[in-house]
């Protein structure tokens, strides 16, 4: 089984975010990189399912230089190989052009099934795994918290706001997921020293067949008008308990669909 | 020659101990810790990630890392929780590493495998009722080989993990003749093996100590472990090399302490601001962190000298005395800043007071370590 986990790295969440003012992107230089956490999820499962079914698991990054530590410690999680697409051309490239690049990285490698996050903490746009099965003509299972695979069918099971889908398909596929399908494994020290002698490829617009005019700032089907920090946290609200506390309760977090 | 920095792959591994203590430890210890409970899902999970295997050559289920690579990963989980490194600390370095550096063939492909995996512990039989810094002196339990089989008999006490669900055995160390000192491995269940209750601690009570006791407890004469009569240089070279994994432990419990004042004195206020803009309390914290790296600083050149195969007696006993004292005085201050708070158990603090005692007076006393110290200056002994 050929696996191919896209995994993103994205400033840590708990350092400061900012975008520059000059173009308005994100200032990636500015926070600690990590991977997304999703795509931790991501890995574990394409690791699973190798061990399930045997096969081996390829990361794909699209990323600055810096990535590589991303993707070295999907590597020392247990992931085979890398791939690492960076290009200044592909700096500012917005989702639709991220589905592209990733396209056309994956011509290169073949996949049987691709596995990622169902979001990013950065950008969190959450289309990727629809834009890139749209554009690789094969089917897509999104938000899955579970997923079998049985010879050449893969059955899952997708959350939902109501509970969850049961739905099947043949591969190829792309799979996204959520952070309910498994709990990812730290990297043993092992791993780490194996992670070192493991194969990473790295790709240029030209090795990928990218074409320059579609990818970037300058090419982006989006742009980001205008943007202001987020406001400060509001005061959290008070219930205060005059016999129907509970209710009340149970009230806000329907009302914020966490029940 | 001057280059403290670790390498990616060190800094990695450092990384991935801070997460998980971060993660996997930090929310759940202190309800252990209450209630005296040992942490066997917090070892397996680590024994999952290799941790009790960071030594070990990889042909008996090791990690092929180093000492320092243990060292790095006992100040992270020091940082967060010393029963937790202690258990770790204790199964790698007390428990696996004999049967690694003295055990037969035999014993290293029985053994080693389920030790490096974290599925077992092994303990380390030393201290005795009698004494635990004059160990030949204070020592009165003896083994006599009665055909093919040793016949234990005496006492042991405050042996670390050594009646846990997972203990697989004990190293004894035992007088097998006149002056002569042994090690012998003593399998738990082995009859007229008696496995105490647990003390009530002071600190640490999250890990297992025990008081065991042996009468007539009859192993097979191949549970010797190395030489006969090499116990005495055997028991030295492991308590000279843990000293080098407490110092870690102990500079891991005084950055937990800096750790915990940072976030404390920015969000506590006092006559209408942050504590931690009174400067009383900012030289505190400042001295705190002082300590904590330059007891670093002391394991990490006493762990230099261990990988690169130079005596380092003299430095693992400086490192020892400077982390322990470092802990001590961090874990005091600590709590200072913490006010009232600093002494309830539900902080981090309160933990770390109690813990950081007995980093004074395991595997070696701070007396002792001054003894080694005067000794290798070449001063004469009492
Ligand atoms: C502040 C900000 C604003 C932005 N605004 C827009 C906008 O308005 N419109 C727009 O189209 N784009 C926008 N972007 C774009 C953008 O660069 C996205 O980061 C990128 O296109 C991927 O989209 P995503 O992360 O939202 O993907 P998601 O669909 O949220 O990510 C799902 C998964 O896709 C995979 N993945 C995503 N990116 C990569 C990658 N580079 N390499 C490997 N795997 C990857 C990961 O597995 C991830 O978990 C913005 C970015 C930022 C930081
Ligand atoms: C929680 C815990 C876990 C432990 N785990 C283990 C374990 O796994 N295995 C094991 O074998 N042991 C273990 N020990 C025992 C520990 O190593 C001993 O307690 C320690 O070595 C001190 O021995 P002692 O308690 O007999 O003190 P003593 O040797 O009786 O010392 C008493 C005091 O006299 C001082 N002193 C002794 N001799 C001199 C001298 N010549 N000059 C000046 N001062 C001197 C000492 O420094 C100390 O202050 C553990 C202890 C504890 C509390």
């Amino acid at each position: 089984m050929n696996i191919v986990v896209l995994v993103k790295q994205v400033p840590d969440t708990e350092s400061p975010r900012k975008l520059k003012s000059d173009d308005s992107t994100l200032d990636r230089a500015a926070a600690d990189g990590v991977i997304n956490e999703l795509d931790e999820y991501a890995i574990e499962e394409a690791l699973k399912i190798k061990e399930a079914h045997g096969g081996e698991v390829t990361v794909l990054t699209m990323g600055p230089a810096k990535a590589t530590d991303s993707i070295r410690k999907a590597l020392a999680m247990g992931a085979d190989k890398a791939v690492h697409l960076v290009d200044d051309g592909l700096a500012g490239s917005d989702a639709l052009q991220t589905s592209y690049a990733i396209q056309q990285a994956l011509g290169r490698t073949g996949f049987d099934i691709v596995i990622l996050g169902s979001e990013s903490t950065d950008a969190r746009t959450g289309v990727l795994a629809a834009m890139l099965s749209e554009r690789l003509g094969v089917p897509q299972i999104t938000l899955a918290n579970k997923v079998e695979i049985d010879g050449s069918a893969i059955k899952a099971q997708r959350v939902t706001d109501y509970g969850y889908d049961r739905v099947e398909a043949t591969l190829p596929a792309v799979v996204s997921v959520v952070e309910k399908i498994n709990e990812p494994r730290y990297p043993s020290f092992k791993g780490i020293m194996a992670a070192k002698k493991k194969p990473v490829e790295t790709l240029g617009l030209g090795d990928a067949g990218i074409d320059a005019a579609q990818v970037g700032l300058a090419n982006a089907a989006t742009e980001v008008v205008d943007f202001a920090d987020a406001p400060a946290r509001a005061q959290g609200q008070i219930v205060t308990d005059e016999g129907d506390g509970g209710a009340k309760i149970a009230e806000f977090l329907a009302s914020k669909k966490f029940v | 020659m001057i280059d403290f920095t670790l390498t990616t792959e060190q800094e990695e591994l450092r990384r991935t101990v801070e997460r998980f203590a971060r993660e996997t430890v930090a929310p759940v210890i202190g309800d252990l810790y209450e209630r005296g409970e040992f942490p066997y899902d917090i070892v397996a999970a680590m024994g999952k990630m290799g941790l009790f295997g960071l030594p070990f050559p990889e042909e008996h289920g090791g990690m092929g890392g180093d000492y320092f690579a243990l060292c790095l990963a006992l100040e992270e989980l020091a940082r967060v929780d010393s029963s937790v490194a202690i258990t770790l600390e204790a199964g790698v370095s007390l428990g696996a590493m004999p049967i690694h550096r003295f055990g037969s063939d035999e014993q290293k492909a029985r053994w080693l495998p389920v030790l490096t995996s974290g599925e077992r512990l092994a303990a380390f039989g030393l201290t005795e009722p009698g004494g635990g810094s004059d160990v030949p002196g204070g020592m009165r339990t003896t083994a006599r080989l009665d055909g093919d089989m040793w016949v234990v008999n005496g006492s042991k006490s405050f042996i670390t993990n050594s009646g846990t669900d997972i203990t697989a055995f004990v190293t004894v160390t035992a007088f097998t003749g006149d002056g002569e000192i042994s090690t012998i491995i003593v399998p738990n269940g082995t009859p007229g093996f008696t496995v105490g209750k647990k003390y009530s601690k002071v600190g640490w009570s999250a890990s297992d100590t025990r008081e065991l006791s042996f009468e007539d407890v009859r192993v097979p004469a191949e549970n010797l472990v190395g030489e006969r009569g090499r116990g005495y240089a055997q028991f030295l070279r492991i308590l000279d090399e843990g000293r080098i994994a407490i110092a870690a432990l102990s500079v891991g419990l005084a950055q937990g302490c800096v750790d915990e004042c940072l976030r404390y004195v920015r969000e506590r206020e006092a006559f209408g601001r942050e504590i931690g803009r009174y400067q009383a309390i900012q030289f505190k914290i400042a001295d705190m962190e002082t300590r904590a790296h330059t007891a670093r600083l002391a394991y990490y050149a006493a762990a230099a000298r261990l990988l690169a195969g130079e005596p380092f007696k003299k430095e693992a006993a400086i490192a020892k005395l400077v982390a322990s004292n470092a802990a001590m005085d961090n874990a005091r201050d600590a709590t200072q800043v913490f006010g009232g708070y600093g002494f309830m158990n539900e902080y981090a603090v309160g933990r770390f007071y109690r813990d950081a005692k007995i980093l004074e007076v395991g595997e070696g006393t701070s007396e002792v370590q001054r003894m080694l110290i005067a000794r290798a200056l070449g001063l004469p002994p009492a």
